[in-house]
């Protein structure tokens, strides 16, 4: 078993035994890249040989020698930072996202950049100007989006861990479809400095990880109070991993039947009630419950993202960084020839749309009331913590669909994450966790949901669900 | 609701993205479907109900007006598709007279 399929937890253990080196974990994951990932697709830039090993040998901290990747979404000094777009291509940032010095300060080796749907607009990684990634389970299946890059590069055991950002679900969508653990942290755990911004009411970074124990740790490091964000809540960081090995008897579990409906594929289905018999033979109280307002989180989410997508995407319009349009005689003309040319399909729609809800006469229609539904949507949340710890869905209502299957479809394409964005914008905390997998092996991603700043609740469960079953052991042959 | 292609044409103006005719109306027929799909929150009886623009109840946030290091013009100018004098080079912004 080469030093690349550990979890991190364990690649620790074996560096303080001295049964591994982080040279030697270093040189196996740049091999695992170098063998598989021409098939995959998970990374669009990787690091230099020399420089990481130079990095692992003096690595001190909690991540000492951890090959950690990132979303391409996070900005990291003079290394390319992109968003999968044409319109930021040859861009090299001049300063660290707040977590990528984190990352650094506790001596992970930092392997390159990943893939991702352009600006994090979609589902499946397709919208990506580098071509899609592809699901490491199937090759011919996307590995869901945006953070697909991030989800497949950890199934693929081509990174130890990742980071990923979620808006919608583009850190657990992508986790479920590749069998891997994603969190989507409470908004504002995490600094956003540094990552460029989709929805800031929206927009969180996490971890994607082999097990709940990395992600936990993954968590500790990454999660606090930043200066450079004004959204980062000053409310201490506790050590994730007490939560771990936590008995969860007696914990009351809520199952909304607004989750369960039309549309669930019915394997998909069947391994989540899987999933709720195993919590309550770990003594978990089941408690049905309603989130009335469900049936609009899509439209809400579609609404108001779209619309601060439109607002923060101003900013590339060729002048500070990024790609110019070449020829254009007048500003104006740079402008929208620069734009044009630099944004892909998706990206145009998504700011139309942004741009129409926000336009004169629209902004109540459609801003104001989708900002109200969000509200009452909040609430149907608020109400369940009195009855329940945590809350167990289906993380996505289908696996691993076909490449190019949805791409006609915006719709279709939105309802993948159906049952991800209302956590974001109620902006709880939610965990994608593997459950099970269907009758062709694609895996099914179970989601744990739990009230603002309620981390170790998740943690809890979710970990309590992971040593009880063995679905994340199991990983794909490449 | 259906969106008209004089509006789909406005929009793309607003957002600054120059879209050939069979785009306006390719985005025209994709916009109206998505439009139609979102128009459903107008059932939800929201009467009374404060909008949520921030999940969490935080308040502005200071800090002392203190001199510190940051990046230098430089680090700033170097990803710049064009740049001059230590400034930004656009095209032409006013007209001649």
């Amino acid at each position: 078993m080469g030093l690349n399929q550990q979890t991190a937890a364990g690649l620790i253990k074996m560096i303080n035994a001295g049964t591994a080196g982080a040279g030697d974990i270093v040189t196996d994951t740049l091999q695992r890249i170098s063998d598989v990932d021409k098939k995959v697709g998970a990374f669009i830039d990787v690091a230099g040989r020399k420089a990481l090993l130079k990095k692992a040998e003096g690595a001190k901290g909690r991540l000492a020698g951890i090959p950690v990747a990132l979303k391409d979404n996070l900005c990291e000094v003079n290394r390319p930072t992109t968003c999968s777009s044409r319109i930021l291509k040859g861009f090299k940032p001049p300063y660290a996202a707040t977590v990528v010095r984190k990352l650094e300060d506790e001596g992970a080796i930092l392997l390159g950049k990943l893939n991702m749907d352009e600006f994090a607009f979609g589902s499946s990684c397709e919208t990506s100007c580098y071509g899609p990634t592809r699901n490491p389970w199937d090759l011919d299946r996307i590995p869901g989006g945006s953070s697909g890059g991030s989800a497949a590069a950890v199934a693929a055991d081509e990174a130890i861990m990742a980071l990923g950002s979620d808006t919608g679900g583009s850190i657990r969508q992508p986790a479920s479809l590749c069998g891997v653990v994603g969190l989507k942290p409470t908004y504002g755990r995490v600094s956003r400095y540094g990552l460029i911004a989709f929805a800031s009411s929206l927009d969180q970074i996490g971890p994607v990880t082999k097990s709940v124990e990395d992600c936990a740790l993954l968590l500790g490091v990454i999660a606090g109070h930043d200066e450079q964000d004004s959204t980062s809540i000053d409310t201490p960081v506790p050590d994730y991993t007490e939560f771990l090995n936590s008995d969860i008897k007696g914990l009351k579990a809520g199952v909304p039947k607004e989750y369960f409906v039309k549309g669930l594929d019915s394997e998909v289905e069947k391994a989540v009630r899987s999933a709720i018999d195993v919590f309550k033979k770990l003594g978990v109280e089941i408690v049905e419950l309603s989130l009335p307002h469900t049936k609009y989180a899509l439209s809400t989410y579609y609404i108001i993202a779209s619309a601060e997508a439109s607002s923060n995407l101003a900013r590339f319009d060729g002048v500070q960084y990024g790609y110019r349009a070449a020829g254009a005689k007048d500003i104006i003309n740079m402008y929208s020839s620069t734009r044009s040319k630099g944004f892909g399909e998706e990206a145009k729609r998504r700011l139309m749309l942004g741009t129409y809800v926000l336009s004169s006469g629209y902004y109540e229609a459609y801003y104001l009331k989708a900002s109200k539904v969000r509200t009452k949507i909040k609430e149907d949340f608020d109400r369940t913590y009195e009855r329940c710890d945590f809350i167990i869905t289906p993380t996505s209502p289908t696996a691993a669909f076909k490449i190019g299957e949805r791409t006609g479809d915006p719709l279709s394409m939105y309802l993948s994450d159906v049952y991800t964005i209302p956590a974001n914008l109620a902006g709880i905390p939610a965990i994608s966790i593997p459950c099970g997998f269907t009758g062709k092996g694609l895996p099914v991603g179970l989601q744990i949901l739990a009230a603002a700043f309620r981390e170790d609740i998740i943690i809890k469960a979710a970990h309590a669900f992971e040593i009880n079953t063995d679905f994340h052991k199991r990983r794909p042959s490449l | 609701m259906p969106i008209k292609k004089d509006e789909v044409r406005h929009v793309a103006q607003l957002a600054r993205l120059k879209l050939s005719d069979k785009e306006i109306d390719y985005f025209a027929g994709q916009l109206a479907r998505i439009i139609d799909y979102i128009d459903q929150l107008k059932e939800v009886d929201t009467s009374g109900v404060e909008p949520t623009d921030h999940v969490l109840s935080i308040q502005n946030i200071f800090r002392k007006d203190n001199v510190k290091p940051s990046l230098t013009k430089e680090a700033v100018l170097k990803n710049a598709p064009a740049s001059e004098a230590g400034l930004f080079k656009v095209p032409r912004i006013i007209e001649e007279l």
